[in-house]
């Protein structure tokens, strides 16, 4: 948890920090982490050219640098964050150069969490405002610039493509002329931006800045940095989780041509070899003794039962609205409660993480969504100040929260501190997802009051571990965290007098975000309770809910598009998967957007699942780049039906379970449904969109299977047994 | 000391020949476009061509290469399918964070330079091989059908 002073600001944060809609997100911090103060060293590649601000270089001559504050992880911000700058500035996409940002929260610190990281789908809510007003800005000094030169006013003169002119006289000249006085203009403050209809960007299908170089093989992710001299390190921890090594005879693994060393930590053994492959092969040729420690014991069923039990011991009140309690025990109940897994975040690109300690200093090559930690992290294991550590940050191969954690890389520093050169440290992906820190397990319990077919009292329930708590302490306020209850202290619906409670158990397993947090499980189980509703209530789920939502148009408006794009209520064609077919639907307002869901699915005999429809309606406010927008949707919706057919970490015997691909699926193109996605038309204030599509279409398919078999499953992810013709 | 053609250059190799190719590639080679994501041939993105063959390069030791010609994302678009793939790999974005794509492409290159039209079918058994945690085969399958046109 943060100990930084300037972080502990109560005031600060709790008015930045807890924002309402899933904001409340950001990089997880590594334990007794402290931040740096100050302003860091350069990244690699520099920015080039005369600083008008943090964000915007213009060099005498080629591209303009603009420096990307939140990271790219596949999710199109260096595009949409290029396109807020550029628009206000006058250039084009192709005239920019994509800089990513270093260690430096003064500049670069997340205007909403104040760390500096990238997560909880919140960049273009948080920089767009901010990137636009360094792009004009930058823009404002340039033209200021060039009317001094002219000495003509600077209302005189008009700006396109990187280029100034003045009409009146004909006179023009690019900004990389002007660049060097301009730079030594005080910088004017409020500098007007342009209004909507002026946009000549922004809200326009953009193509993405980052691709082109990853068709081709050239992009330079973490995992492919190369330096003179470098070794490679495979590394291993305990099978059972928090064991330590007892003992481990170095020999065997030392006896194998390139090899160079064995690096035995507390927690961890390494390898260091010429290359990867030497590495992991002596790495398993050592016979390591390990001390399993307080978990050998930690078993999958315990777990469950443990959370089950807690959730039903003291929790605190989240949300209160008339007398909940009171009209819950006057009957006419229906009540369930849902469990959602551990899980694994499984990007392609392993943890991986390359460092150079030498003399004092250090330096890091990685993709991290949180550099200003890995920076930190590094500091402190080495016992040197931030800032003699380098991080140059890169593309990432996939995010989804598991590169929030700076855990990897302390890691790696440890293991580097003791390795003499640069060295490469790769996770192997069984080691991937042993070390991994997991979606946490979740419990909700709902109970719902039901008079002449109304909702008039409403009762979640909410337990699972604090993420928030851990290492954003001021966000943590009043025993409630506010990601962990988000989706479920403000659903969209009226559902009479509320009673919203949440309580922290947390069970020894390392837990963080994962795409979709909260919502994943809160706006799961408000979507399947709905639908224990109406099926108990004989309501139609789709009519159930517009009857809910007759004081919230907009979502209603959601739901109708995705109702009508799906066909609701028509018969569903035969599939050659399976014969039982069903329809689903779910709503969810989280991340500042409004979803709506219909999943389709055919169920075979055997209880197997294919989803085989998906359509999803988004009210995500005003949108930057429409197409990243409907990719976002279309991944989120393939990670979250593998999530809710596929996926789940369990332990026995202190051991996770899972070890690779082959017993931690992810979907295949031969499993994919068609996905339709459909974006209102908004001026709203933009919400986020990383993450919902994965929230919205688990509870969908859910329905769908609930729909198809009569059988509503509450324990995820769903079980074919429970489902199979003969149950 | 081995010898083997990559992307149409002849390359002394170190490593020992049971070394898979993936790591040749990478660590020795400096061809970092092929990618590393199970090793166990689960995945695909360290998919390379070996005579125009898709293959996982994390399971092909490098001794048995032989005199085959190994072609990579680096290379791919010097033949036709592979350039008509990556340019429609960008016409329709169907990339994210790009990870996996080095391996789709060299699929859907290899699949379409055997199949010039495949249909559904054949895309889902050329392709059920590379995994995409991004999630992006709603447009892999438009990409393929796009470049197929093209």
């Amino acid at each position: 948890m943060p100990r930084d002073p300037e972080a502990m600001q109560a005031g600060t944060l709790s008015r930045r920090a807890v924002l309402r809609g899933g904001a409340a997100v950001l990089g997880g911090l590594f334990i007794g982490i402290e931040l740096p103060a100050g302003r860091a060293r350069a990244d690699e590649p520099q920015a080039a050219g005369a600083a008008l601000s943090a964000f915007v270089h213009v060099p005498a001559q080629g591209r303009v640098s603009l420096i990307m504050p939140a990271v790219e992880m596949g999710q199109g911000v260096y595009t949409s964050q290029a396109m807020c700058m550029a628009e206000e500035l006058d250039v084009g996409l192709d005239q920019i150069e994509a800089i990513h940002a270093p260690p430096d929260r003064e500049h670069y610190g997340h205007p909403i969490f104040y760390v500096q990281a990238t997560g909880g789908s919140t960049t273009t809510m948080a920089w767009t405002e901010p990137l636009r007003r360094a792009g004009a800005t930058a823009r404002a000094m340039l033209v200021a610039a060039a009317a001094a030169e002219w000495s003509v006013p600077t209302s005189e003169l008009v700006t396109a493509r990187g280029v100034i002119t003045h009409p009146g006289s004909g006179r023009a000249q690019r900004y990389g002329d002007v660049a060097d006085r301009a730079a030594r203009m005080p910088t004017p403050a409020d500098v007007p931006l342009k209004s909507p209809e002026q946009f000549r960007l922004i809200g326009t299908r953009a193509r993405r800045i980052d691709t082109p170089d990853k068709v081709v093989g050239k992009a330079v992710y973490g995992i492919d940095v190369r330096l003179p001299g470098m070794t490679f390190a495979a590394l291993t921890a305990s099978p059972v989780l928090g064991g330590k090594v007892e003992h481990v005879d170095e020999a065997p693994a030392l006896a194998m041509p390139g090899v160079r060393q064995v690096v035995v930590l507390d927690d961890i053994v390494a390898v260091v070899a010429d290359n990867t492959w030497i590495a992991e092969q002596a790495l398993r040729a050592l016979d390591i003794a390990w001390s399993p420690g307080a978990n050998a014991a930690l078993d999958q069923a315990q777990l469950w039962a443990d959370t089950e039990t807690a959730a039903t011991g003291p929790g605190v009140t989240v949300r209160k609205e008339g007398d909940a309690t009171g009209k819950l025990a006057a009957g006419a109940l229906v009540e369930a409660a849902y469990e959602l897994p551990f899980l694994a975040h499984t990007s392609l690109e392993t943890q991986n993480c390359t460092l150079h300690v030498h003399d004092g200093a250090c330096e890091i090559w990685v993709g991290t969504q949180v550099p200003g930690y890995a920076q930190a992290g590094a500091a402190q294991v080495l016992g040197i100040p931030p800032e003699k550590v380098t991080v140059h940050n890169h593309l990432i191969g996939g995010g989804f929260g598991g590169r929030l954690e700076a855990g990897p890389i302390v890691t790696a520093t440890r293991i580097a501190q003791k390795v003499a050169g640069p060295v490469k440290v790769i996770w192997s992906r069984e080691q991937d997802i042993r070390q991994d820190m997991f979606r946490p397990l979740y419990h909700n319990r709902l109970k719902a009051r039901i008079e002449n077919d109304r909702i008039t009292a409403w009762h979640h329930r909410v337990t699972g571990p604090s993420i928030l708590a851990r290492w954003l302490p001021p966000a943590f306020k009043d025993g409630i965290d506010s990601d962990a209850i988000d989706g479920a202290a403000e659903p969209p619906y009226a559902l009479g007098d509320m009673l919203v409670e949440y309580v922290r158990h947390e069970n020894g397993v390392p837990f963080s975000f994962w795409r979709g947090v909260g919502p994943n499980s809160t706006v799961f189980s408000v979507e399947s309770f709905l639908d224990l509703i109406a099926r108990k209530s004989g309501a139609d789920p789709v009519a159930l809910r517009r009857g809910l939502l007759q004081k919230n148009p907009r979502a209603r408006a959601v739901l109708d598009a995705a109702a009508a794009k799906a066909g609701w209520g028509t018969p569903l064609a035969a599939s050659a998967f399976g014969a039982r077919r069903g329809r689903g639907v779910a709503l969810m307002h989280a991340f500042g957007s409004l979803l709506a869901c219909v999943a389709e699915v055919a169920v075979t005999d055997g209880g197997d699942v294919r989803v085989t429809k998906v359509v999803v309606a988004a009210d995500i406010g005003r949108i930057i780049n429409p197409d990243t927008v409907v990719a976002q949707v279309e991944g989120g919706v393939v990670f979250g039906i593998a999530t809710v057919l596929h996926n789940r970490i369990t332990f026995a015997g202190g051991r996770v379970e899972q070890t690779n691909f082959n017993d931690y699926r992810l979907l295949r193109i031969n499993e994919m449904p068609t996905i339709e996605v459909e974006l209102m038309a908004s001026t709203e204030k933009s919400g986020g969109i990383g993450e919902p599509g994965t929230v919205i279409v688990q509870p969908a398919v859910a329905n769908a299977v609930f729909a198809a078999t009569g059988v509503q499953l509450t324990r995820m992810p769903l079980d074919a047994s429970l489902i199979a013709r003969s149950v | 000391m081995t010898a083997i053609s990559v992307n149409r250059k002849t390359y002394e190799i170190n490593a020992t020949e049971d070394t898979p190719l993936l790591w040749v590639l990478r660590d020795e080679l400096g061809l970092t476009g092929t990618k590393f994501g199970c090793g166990i041939a689960q995945c695909g993105v360290c998919t390379v061509h070996v005579d125009g063959m898709a293959v996982r390069s994390c399971q092909m030791p490098v001794g048995t290469v032989g005199e085959r010609a190994i072609t990579t994302i680096e290379g791919v678009g010097e033949t036709s399918a592979g350039a008509r793939v990556q340019k429609a790999w960008l016409d329709l974005e169907v990339v994210q964070c790009g990870y996996c794509q080095p391996g789709q492409i060299m699929s859907a290159a290899a699949l379409l330079a055997a199949n010039p039209d495949p249909d559904d079918e054949a895309i889902d058994a050329a392709m059920a091989g590379n995994l995409c945690r991004c999630g992006t085969y709603v447009r892999i399958r438009q990409g393929i059908k796009h470049a197929a046109r093209s």
